[in-house]
């Protein structure tokens, strides 16, 4: 094989470097390697691409996936995606720097993780907020970390069970090995005021994995009383219109940013977020940007309160992470000014009025029961009086990703401002046809 | 680069608008609902309720224009592998090909849903199955977790998995894990995530872990050690072989921190020097950008005796970072097995050369052959110039800093690695512009402490941030 | 040269200790504050916590660093010095007139254990 467009260096670079430093061949600068360690042979990869190759494989495979349209929620949302977006993300200063550690080289990545923050602060209610975490399910288990940390000598954590399953199942994750006690439930409240728990804190959803909007009165109350600390895990598109996590007396929020217009991208990249009280701000894992002003005056943004951070404080760090989501927090800050106030609201109400449109279509077809009360956004679930198996063909076989089965054997639904009437009436059509 | 002040509040105008939707999904069906205002309650559009948000939500109203002009602007303050070298020691800024963003966005990937069934997603399965096929020939390890999103949440995982293997022995006692004291922070910062201990072994003199005081380390209490190979110096521990077989003779299991697997790639594989459990940051090897601090990828592989746990831990929500799979995977295609020979010893090559280069001028503690990366201990004629004055005054010259004060070993620790995409031009100018900060050490030396001069900004008050944090607009 | 006080004990990771009776008040010496640079925070324990000799009660940071706070005596925290909570650089000012916690000894025999001010004066170089 000859030069390849990776490695800039010419035979005679190679020659004029070798000579520099001292040795005869590449092979020479892994003397020092114990020489059954090096690789002989082949190694078992396909042979070198081109790039028209690399690109006919991929769309190869591309077309091994189905295009479906998604009515599906469930901690991913399909949500519309402003054409501005990757077109800045994909600018290169944002898209190949590091870690803004030399601040006066990278005050484009420092501002954009500012306004993220205050954008953070403001949708929560909350006082201040970190530059991401690497999703929401991880935000969740680090903010439970934090509530164990931040309260001294209680070591248990109360999880609603009503929390998306692969969110408790991160958390539980984290604390086994912590030595975390987790208690799930479904009676959060009734399990606080047991008094029983050495509590730490108490993690709550904003809309539980049945798409209700759920009702915190007087929780946070009893959970300070109890010398805990509430979270509250939410859908930062959602907190649009529901009550802020700040709102409901929450120390923490935390949650993932996908749900503003970030792909679906077969489950990543996402952005976790977390916020907090002023309170607890030393107490937040990853990385902070803050104001200050150079030598002249002149304002800038730098990394601070780094001395949490594991590069600093090592095993008493307040988290391990170091790379977190950066561009998917640059992400979701060109959204939400695309959005503005205005937007972001009336995204809202579409969603509401599609997913009640459907909702209601749904149980008129009797081929499902309604299950729950609560009020909804975009999400519901309902119970299947039909052949779910079948419906869920039906609904595939028409390009529909719609009725995922939850474990509790309801079926689940979203609707998003990307979606026309046209495909709910559509939707409702195919059930009707389910035998 | 240009100072430019804004923020986008700054901008923020009422009634300008950012953003294209529809007026209604299903008027003229379901026109109870009525049209709102912003401010207004949700609660006006649909009843009382104390589920409803109170305040107003305060978000920039910009029109699309201004956002382009605003974001385009920051960006340009902003500097990039493509931007200009990024010699950063153990980052492995290495240069990020576009075909791997062509691919990355293709909608017949990014359109799909985590949880669609398995069938309708044949084409992903296919990415993670050709991934893990890879990944192994590359590592010489036998099954991959592709869950982690980062090089961090990787050894956490990979941790995880050590405390699985000994638990299923019922070996409860292994509590704890080595460390050399050259470690990155994650290192210990994972352990203590994963209820682990750290003990610290020390370097000797030659910068390598200190076998004998490793030895009366290990014990039943141990679960296992991390390494990185080579280690943060850029020396690659040649008492590997006789470390693997003390820990794993004490029941310990090797974890490997792949961050600096670069000058392996094509040449060793850490599943052939003993390692039981190691991540990959596929953001440093394997090309995918680094987007100013992520999104990053970090799988980690396995040693047969531990792929019965690699299910176990559940550490993210969904399949981890899939877009950034993809991308490395496109990589890999690229390099094939031809080019992949060459990738590492590149990488060591360029190192070896710059170090050859500046050692005159530059104090060089381990003038041993490196790999990858190397570590200079400050100016050899400092004239009370720091490393700190060093890096800032690169930045003068167009060039990224190198990682600096890192391993903590080296009180003026300058970590350089350039990776196996820049070419000798560009080695060579890195080169003179650092004889030439030399040189301007002794004779200006308050030129260097005033660093950087040309920036958008000079160098920021760093104490005031953490003392009064002003951490949001 | 860093400023050492007489009539102090000090321990050899540079806490000091000024003895009121069964009352031991706690700070860090100069050498310590010089050491770290502008200090950013101080992270203390609260009143009624206790604190055991030789266990770290705190940590002071500075922009780049964070250096544990080891405590000299054991005992109950019953003051605090809240000013530094805002105020840290007090401590860079005055090593020795910024006290950080004030604890009622459970042992004062530990006093034993610490240095005199010439004996600090020799690893405080």
């Amino acid at each position: 094989m000859g030069a390849f467009s990776y490695f800039p260096q010419t035979e005679e670079d190679i020659r004029v470097m070798l000579e520099r430093i001292g040795v005869s061949s590449l092979d020479d600068l892994y003397a020092d390697v114990p020489a059954d360690f090096i690789y002989k042979g082949e190694y078992d990869l396909p042979s070198a691409m081109s790039e028209q190759q690399v690109r006919d494989f991929f769309e190869g495979l591309a077309a091994k996936n189905t295009k479906l349209k998604v009515f599906v929620g469930q901690g991913a949302y399909d949500h519309y995606v402003p054409s501005v977006i990757p077109y800045i993300t994909s600018r290169s200063e944002f898209l190949t720097a590091y870690t803004p550690y030399q601040c006066e080289i990278s005050q484009g990545t420092l501002r954009y993780i500012f306004e993220w923050q205050s954008m953070i602060c403001r949708l929560t209610g909350l006082d201040c907020a970190n530059a991401s975490m690497y999703d929401g399910p991880t935000a969740a288990a680090e903010a439970v970390r934090m509530c164990v940390a931040s309260t001294k000598k209680r070591n248990s954590v109360i999880v609603s069970a009503r929390l998306l399953p692969h969110v408790i199942k991160t958390i539980q994750t984290y604390a086994k090995y912590a030595g975390i006690n987790v208690v799930v439930t479904d009676k959060v409240a009734e399990e606080v005021a047991e008094g029983v728990l050495d509590l730490a804190g108490v993690i709550v959803p904003s809309i539980n994995r049945f798409g209700i909007i759920e009702s915190h009165l007087g929780l946070a109350d009893l959970v300070h009383q109890m010398g805990a600390l509430l979270v509250e895990y939410c859908d930062p598109s959602a907190l649009a219109v529901v009550k802020t996590p700040a709102e409901w007396g929450a120390d923490i929020a935390v949650g993932d940013g996908q749900s503003l217009g970030i792909p679906l991208c077969y489950g990543g990249p996402y952005v976790g977020f977390m916020a907090c009280t002023s309170a607890l701000m030393r107490k937040l894992p990853g990385r902070i940007v803050g104001q200050t002003v150079d030598a002249s005056g002149k304002r800038c943004f730098v990394l601070t309160l780094q001395a949490r951070e594991q590069h600093i404080r090592r095993e008493k760090a307040t988290s391990n992470i170091c790379s977190n989501e950066s561009l998917m927090a640059l992400w979701c800050t060109v959204y939400l000014s695309l959005m503005g106030p205005q937007g972001m609201r009336q995204l809202n109400e579409l969603c509401y009025e599609g997913s009640h449109y459907l909702h209601d279509a749904l149980l008129a077809t009797g081929q499902f029961e309604r299950v729950f009360d609560g009020e909804f956004l975009k999400e519901f679930c309902l119970k299947p009086l039909c052949d779910v198996q079948k419906l869920q063909q039906a609904l595939l076989d028409a390009g529909y990703f719609a009725a995922l089965q939850t474990e509790d054997g309801y079926v689940t639904f979203c609707v998003t401002e990307k979606h026309s009437r046209e495909e709910l009436d559509r939707i409702v059509e195919i059930v009707k046809s389910v035998k | 680069m240009k100072y430019y002040d804004k923020l986008i509040f700054e901008l923020s105008k009422p009634g300008r608008t950012g953003y294209s939707l529809g007026d209604s999904l299903v008027k003229p069906a379901n026109d109870g609902i009525k049209k709102t205002t912003h401010g207004s309650s949700f609660a006006d559009l649909i009843g009382e309720s104390p589920i409803w948000r109170e305040t107003a939500l305060e978000l920039p109203e910009v029109s699309e224009v201004d956002v382009v002009r605003h974001y385009t602007n920051l960006s340009q303050m902003n500097f990039g592998v493509d931007t200009g070298f990024y010699p950063l020691g153990s980052c492995t800024m290495k240069y990020n090909p576009k075909i791997n963003e062509e691919i990355a966005n293709l909608p017949a990937f990014t359109g799909l849903h985590p949880l669609q069934p398995f069938h309708t997603v044949k084409g992903a399965l296919a990415v993670y199955a050709g991934m893990e096929k890879a990944l192994a020939a590359i590592t010489g390890m036998k099954h991959f977790t592709f869950m982690p999103c980062a090089g961090a949440h990787g050894e956490l995982t990979g941790l995880m998995l050590m405390r699985e293997y000994h638990m299923s022995r019922g070996d409860l006692a292994r509590t704890k894990v080595i460390v050399p004291d050259s470690a990155h922070g994650t290192n210990p910062a994972s352990a203590a995530v994963c209820g682990l201990e750290i003990v610290v072994v020390k370097s000797k003199e030659d910068g390598l872990v200190d076998v004998e005081a490793l030895k009366p380390l290990l014990g039943p209490d141990i679960a296992g050690i991390m390494m990185t190979n080579p280690n943060t110096l850029g020396l690659f521990e040649r008492d590997i072989k006789q470390i693997a077989e003390l820990v794993h003779g004490c029941g310990g299991l090797l974890y490997y921190d792949g961050a600096n697997m670069n000058p392996l790639l094509g040449v060793v594989r850490p599943g052939d020097m003993g390692f039981d459990i190691m991540h990959l940051n596929l953001h440093k090897t394997f090309s995918t950008p680094h987007g100013g601090g992520g999104p990053g990828s970090g799988p980690v592989g396995v040693a047969d005796k531990v792929v019965p746990f690699l299910h176990i831990p559940h550490v993210s929500g969904f399949h981890g970072n899939f877009g950034i799979i993809l991308r490395a995977y496109a990589y890999i295609l690229m390099l094939g097995r031809e080019h992949i020979k060459l990738a590492g010893k590149l990488a060591s090559l360029g190192a070896n050369y710059i170090k050859e280069s500046l050692k005159d001028c530059f104090k060089l503690p381990i003038p041993t052959v490196c790999k990858h990366e190397f570590v200079f201990d400050g100016l050899l004629e400092d004239n009370g110039v720091s490393t700190l004055d060093v890096a800032k005054r690169l930045l003068d010259y167009g060039f990224h800093a190198p990682t600096i004060y890192f391993p903590l070993l080296f009180h003026q620790a300058i970590m350089i690695e350039p990776t196996e995409t820049e070419s000798l031009e560009t080695l060579d100018a890195f080169i003179a512009v650092m004889r030439k900060i030399a040189e301007e050490a002794k004779a200006d030396p308050e030129l260097l402490h005033g660093a950087p001069h040309t920036t958008p900004i000079g160098r920021p008050d760093e104490t005031a941030a953490a003392r009064q944090p002003i951490l949001k607009y | 040269m860093s400023k050492i006080a007489e009539g102090l004990l000090y321990s050899e990771s540079h806490e000091w200790v000024k003895v009121d009776g069964n009352v031991a008040i706690i700070g860090v010496s100069d050498f310590a504050q010089s050491e770290m640079g502008d200090i950013t925070y101080v992270d203390m324990p609260d009143v009624d916590d206790e604190v055991t000799a030789g266990d770290d009660f705190g940590a002071l940071e500075s922009v780049k660093t964070s250096s544990e706070l080891i405590a000299p005596v054991s005992g109950k925290v019953i003051a605090r010095n809240d000013e530094l909570e805002n105020k840290p650089e007090l401590i860079n000012e005055d090593a020795y007139e910024a006290w950080i916690i004030k604890v009622e000894m459970s042992d004062t025999a530990e006093l034993d254990a610490l240095l005199n001010a010439a004996a600090y004066a020799k690893i405080a170089e």
